[in-house]
């Protein structure tokens, strides 16, 4: 079973930066590594700025899973955005429908351990980032 | 969170602007350090500019292409730009990331940038 750690609501640049803290501290909660906390710190960050930015706003919530002593963090994003028409297109680098360089959602992925993404015109976009702590 | 009565300081030694960027900027702060950077190299004649990232946790791919951004904008206007203290694990990431920063000069050290900065000026004189 998860235990919800924490759930930031995302509106706002200043919420992305909030979600940041939250999935530091998540981390820092299972003893993660330096190198692994600022791999899934950034992943969070692209993630959580694009549901700002392209989702109109949503919600991001962090829990622990695994037994102890292999404890993962698992963020969830969920947004109520438009969808994302060609998912496979959207996480190839180098794809943007906005100004940005298009390595968010591609980086994202190699960032984290796992790495999930579902969307739909009427449910909006929902990413899952699973990282352990080595 | 920063406000506009309370912005990132920056100061100008020899010529080179220096700024410390404090940890978790968001993108609008970010966004509006990058336009007092440019007016302020304009403002102090400044040829060099260090922006000190070690206190960042992490650079994603906006802060990333914000800093490229200042690079760039500071070069046009006959600056040189050296980003200095990027923490080992920050510079892993943006690898993985696929954020090269291309054309961003880095150093280990604000002393080491603003030797460069100075010695390059004074070569040119």
């Amino acid at each position: 079973m998860t235990d919800e750690a924490a759930r930031v609501t995302l509106k706002t640049s200043g919420d992305v930066a909030f979600a940041r803290q939250a999935a530091a501290k998540a981390m820092a909660a299972i003893g993660a590594s330096t190198i692994k906390s600022t791999k899934f710190v950034t992943a969070v960050s692209e993630i959580a700025r694009n549901a700002v930015i392209y989702g109109r706003g949503g919600v991001i919530s962090f829990s622990e899973a695994g037994a102890a002593g292999q404890k993962r963090v698992v963020a969830v994003c969920t947004d109520r955005g438009p969808g994302i028409d060609d998912i496979d297109r959207a996480v190839s680098d180098g794809f943007s429908t906005g100004k940005s360089l298009g390595l968010g959602l591609g980086g994202a992925k190699r960032l984290v351990d796992r790495f999930e993404i579902t969307s739909s015109s009427k449910q909006g976009t929902k990413v899952t980032l699973e990282c352990g702590p080595r | 969170m920063l406000d506009a009565a309370n912005p990132i300081p920056m100061m100008t030694i020899n010529g080179c602007i220096i700024v410390a960027i404090r940890d978790d900027l968001d993108d609008q702060e970010i966004v509006s350090l990058q336009d007092r950077l440019v007016e302020e190299v304009a403002k102090r004649n400044a040829h060099g500019v260090v922006i000190d990232i070690s206190s960042l946790e992490i650079v994603d791919t906006f802060a990333g292409r914000m800093l490229a951004a200042m690079a760039q904008m500071a070069r046009v206007m006959n600056a040189r730009t050296i980003v200095v203290g990027m923490r080992p694990a920050v510079a892993m990431t943006l690898v993985e990331l696929g954020m090269t920063l291309d054309g961003v000069e880095t150093a280990l050290n604000a002393d080491r940038a603003i030797n460069a900065i100075v010695s390059d000026r004074s070569n040119k004189l």
